[in-house]
């Protein structure tokens, strides 16, 4: 047997487990999107600082209860979806890729700066029901937060599995990202699925940021999360939900792992930057990912 | 107008190939040379001429980014860290070997060259979104070596002290005397630049964006030309670095973060992508953007708010601003500022007989 400190991995890997199915969850966001209308989100992260603070506005300023605040913060996303879809995305439709990235970044700095001038740069919180006592379960101690996170995170990704597997929506959704006029031929109204992706991705993203809210608490932040969400993507495959699933778990675990063994050897900071390591590999070796699907492109 | 282009006729292929064919063009660049070398830093105050310094430094980032984006279509979201390579190589030579400023600026250059043609070897394989964050991992890497790594970054807050440059024996101490010296590099990287697209590596360049495949069947080989287009660009980024290095005084990473990558993006999405003019432009625009915003609000926001309310907001309007009027651009002028100021000119070019 190596002489390793099992214990110490343990419970390494356990948080990473639980912290890499939160990071499933924002990806979550950003495959829906990318899956029904080939755009990518580059506000995935503002998505979820802004959900993170509608809700922390609702309960700390509203005095409403926490269920009411994450009832809002999905509606305004739902909101902010379907508006983001129309005003900015759709007029975008057919032009060059940068087009898009530039366009989702140029959003990141709008809601960066609506999100402090409308609700104040100070740190809120969003409580939740959640006790605060660390559970233990045999050598591993787990924070009740991470737990119902990860919990959550794979509840609704198991359910969005299901919806683009079975659901007559989920399938026409299909369809239109496999190919728009294909789809519009079969009488599938286009435009309406990309503006229900975006909405889609609001939802997500409003769970994500009501989950990372409690744990981490709600400033502008939050937004850095959509940086981690990268190397999640590429690992799995964009196209790919259980992609998603696997690549958040990966990233989580060696996250956490290289925080624990390498930060002390070279003092700090890995943890932002071994998943970008991992991601270049993945990207010289294998660009489509674990699941993702390959292009084939033609002249 | 007041100029014709008819009865100009090419007789020789110098003539042909001439930078600015028309008498007029030549006039204008004249009086802007006159303007510029001469009326400029007499007339502007010195926090003006800071300013205008500031721009002078992104006209050269912005021009490399557009030979990248605008002119290959590849994407960089590291630019940014590029400079800081540029900033850090040519820091140590000046403190550790008290290099001039002719040795480096070419090094700062030839360093972050070097690493942006690594960087950019992923772009055989892969293209658009996975390039751009591929250069977004890029930028992480880079900042995190350059910040951990104390034998590059001069350990103490990661920042290295650099004396000003100095010309013929001249320490260029003031800003108006830094504007001089920063108009010339200004200007050569405008002047290479304009060379550079209409060379036969530019119409590769060209093809290359437009359809990389096609290029590759017509015989352009689109792996060189594209490491080649990463290694020119990053070579212009890297020179950006040690000229803002010279401006601030100092070395340091924190001012070559990703906001830095993404404001560079921003200049040539705003200015036009694949425009020279455009690139100033948006260079331009996109540095005094901020500063207009403060002085507007200081002057005027006190009607509607107090100046301690105003101090907070400063910020959160810019990035609102900054942001909206990228969106904007993107949706309702693609081609940005260049083609809007080529409007004005296709209008007065046949004023007053416009039917």
């Amino acid at each position: 047997m190596l002489d390793l400190p099992w214990r110490f991995i343990a419970i390494l890997t356990a948080n990473g487990i639980l912290v890499g199915s939160m990071y499933a969850l924002v990806a979550l966001g950003f495959v829906l999107i990318y899956k029904a209308t080939d755009a990518i989100n580059f506000a995935q992260g503002e998505f979820v600082m802004f959900a993170g603070f509608l809700a922390a506005a609702a309960i700390g300023l509203g005095g409403l209860p926490w269920w009411a605040g994450a009832l809002i913060a999905i509606l305004g996303m739902i909101a902010l979806g379907f508006a983001l879809e129309r005003v900015v995305l759709r007029p975008l439709l057919g032009r060059p890729i940068i087009a898009v990235i530039m366009a989702t970044i140029g959003l990141a700095a709008v809601l960066r700066g609506t999100a402090t001038l409308a609700f104040g740069a100070g740190i809120k919180t969003i409580p939740l029901p959640i006790g605060s006592s660390p559970l233990l379960l045999g050598p591993l101690i787990l924070p009740p937060i991470e737990l119902v996170g990860g919990a959550i995170s794979l509840l609704f990704l198991a359910g969005f599995a299901w919806f683009f597997l079975k659901s007559r929506i989920g399938v026409a959704m299909r369809a239109v990202a496999d190919n728009q006029q294909v789809a519009m031929a079969m009488g599938i109204n286009v435009r309406r699925y990309f503006a229900l992706a975006w909405a889609l991705g609001g939802v997500v993203s409003a769970l994500g940021g009501i989950l990372w809210g409690a744990m981490l608490a709600v400033d502008n932040q939050l937004a850095l999360l959509g940086l981690k969400v990268f190397p999640v993507m590429i690992l799995g495959g964009l196209d790919s939900i259980l992609g998603a699933v696997v690549g958040g778990l990966i990233i989580g675990v060696v996250e956490s792992l290289s925080s624990g063994f390498l930060d002390p050897l070279v003092g700090g900071g890995t943890k932002d930057f071994v998943p970008y390591l991992l991601m270049i590999a993945v990207l010289m070796i294998r660009p489509e990912g674990i699941f993702g699907r390959r292009r084939i492109e033609r002249v | 107008m007041l100029h014709s282009e008819t009865g100009i006729f090419k007789t020789s292929y110098a003539a042909d190939m001439a930078l600015y064919p028309l008498p007029i063009a030549r006039w204008t660049v004249a009086a802007l040379a006159l303007l510029f070398v001469a009326l400029v830093p007499l007339l502007f105050s010195p926090y003006a001429i800071t300013i205008l310094n500031l721009c002078l430094i992104a006209v050269v980032g912005a021009l490399g980014l557009n030979i990248l984006v605008g002119y290959t279509g590849q994407i960089s979201i590291g630019h940014g860290a590029f400079m800081s390579v540029g900033a850090y190589t040519a820091a140590n030579l000046i403190v550790r070997l008290h290099a001039p400023f002719y040795l480096a600026i070419p090094a700062g250059g030839l360093m972050a060259a070097l690493i942006g043609a690594v960087v950019g070897i992923p772009s055989l394989r892969i293209k658009g979104l996975y390039l751009a964050i591929s250069t977004l991992a890029a930028q992480f890497i880079i900042e995190w070596v350059i910040n951990h790594v104390t034998w590059i970054s001069g350990g103490i807050e990661s920042s290295i002290q650099v004396p000003p440059p100095s010309v013929f024996g001249w320490k260029l101490e003031s800003q108006r005397q830094l504007y001089f010296f920063l108009l010339f590099f200004a200007v050569l990287a405008i002047v290479a630049t304009m060379n550079l697209v209409r060379s036969r590596i530019g119409r590769a360049f060209i093809a290359v964006r437009d359809q990389d495949i096609a290029a590759e069947i017509i015989g352009i080989n689109t792996f060189r030309y594209k490491l080649t287009a990463f290694a020119i660009s990053s070579f212009y980024a890297g020179v950006t670095g040690v000229l803002y290095t010279y401006y601030l005084g100092i070395a340091n990473y924190e001012q070559f973060q990703l906001d830095v990558s993404i404001d560079y993006l921003a200049m040539i999405i705003i200015g036009g992508l694949g425009s020279i003019l455009g690139s100033i432009f948006g260079a331009v625009f996109i540095t005094v953007l901020p500063i207009a915003t403060r002085l507007f609000l200081t002057q005027f926001g006190d009607i509607f708010f107090s100046q301690a309310a105003i101090a907070n907001m400063v910020s959160d309007l810019r990035l609102i601003l900054f942001g909206g009027l990228i969106i904007l651009f993107l949706v309702a002028e693609p081609e940005g500022l260049s083609r809007l100021w080529r409007n004005v000119l296709n209008y007065f070019r046949v004023w007053p007989f416009s039917y």
